[in-house]
């Protein structure tokens, strides 16, 4: 905690400032986006556990 | 009958615009990409201070979300649109040189690239083949990456290497999952500006090339 730099604390107030212009957004898009059946998730989960797996490999590869 | 055709006209022209909307997408993201890349040289043969990431990344964010918008719609938009990139990739110069000088440095640079390149363009020709329409996660991203950034602030005070890491990983399948929700929107015919969606899926190659550099430089090195 003794160290933090400047740097640090700019990096801190810039995800603040972000969180709170992404905030109304995501509100928005949860209450207005179409609820996805348990095949759409499924659909979307299987590319994520590819990309998953081939992180897993490069680093392995690394 | 008439009504058939026009239905049929209205669809064919609702595809072709689509497909315009997909092929300019894909020629300026590869414009702005190459773009980059040429900043980020230009910084790293300068040899940039480590704080031109910061200045560089917040000033292309704010320019992306106030800027830009305003000129989405008109030419000075694509000038925008390569003034946010190069930016981002200027800002990339002294992070491309930190890991170069690590020994192992070259290798973890080349693989995040490849890696980047190839979940990039395996999940665009997924969501292009199977055409499914991902607008469902749109509220679930959206809190993951909130979330996300959450932790990462909760990090800069902490400075976990293993927060680090699990963040990283995190923010790789996010922008995962919004490759997929961008590229259906264009197919659908939810997102009708090139301009919007480049800078929309720049963005998500940017983050997962920084995580990736990130997992492989702290896995990669273990002294």
């Amino acid at each position: 905690m003794d160290d933090l730099n400047w740097m640090q604390i700019v990096s801190a107030l810039a995800l603040v400032m972000f969180i709170i212009i992404l905030f109304p957004a995501t509100l928005d898009k949860l209450k207005n986006s179409p609820k996805g059946t348990s095949s759409e998730w499924m659909s979307f989960f299987f590319p994520l556990i590819v990309v998953f797996l081939f992180i897993t490999l490069l680093v392995a590869l690394v | 009958m008439n009504q058939n055709y026009t239905t049929i006209a209205q669809k064919s022209s609702s595809v072709l615009a689509t497909n315009k909307v997909l092929r300019n997408t894909y020629m300026l993201l590869s414009l702005t990409l190459l773009f980059s890349g040429l900043t980020a040289a230009l910084s790293m043969f300068m040899n940039m201070p480590p704080m031109t990431y910061l200045v560089s990344v917040i000033g292309g964010m704010v320019i992306a979300m106030f800027v830009l918008p305003r000129f989405a719609h008109s030419t000075a938009g694509i000038g925008i649109v390569f003034l946010i990139t190069g930016m981002l990739g200027f800002g990339l110069g002294p992070i491309l040189t930190m890991y170069a000088s690590l020994p192992n440095g070259g290798n973890i640079i080349t693989l995040s690239l490849a890696g980047t390149g190839i979940i990039f363009l395996g999940l665009s020709a997924y969501a292009l083949t199977t055409r499914k329409d991902f607008s469902f996660l749109g509220g679930f991203l959206m809190v993951g990456f909130l979330l996300v950034l959450l932790a990462a602030i909760a990090n800069i005070f902490l400075a976990i290497p293993a927060m680090s890491l699990a963040i990283s990983a995190v923010v790789i399948m996010i922008m995962s999952g919004f490759i997929l929700y961008d590229t259906s929107r264009i197919i659908h015919g939810g997102e009708t500006n090139y301009v919007l969606a480049t800078i929309g899926l720049y963005m998500t190659i940017f983050n997962i090339f920084i995580s990736l550099l990130q997992i492989l430089g702290i896995m990669g090195n273990d002294d």
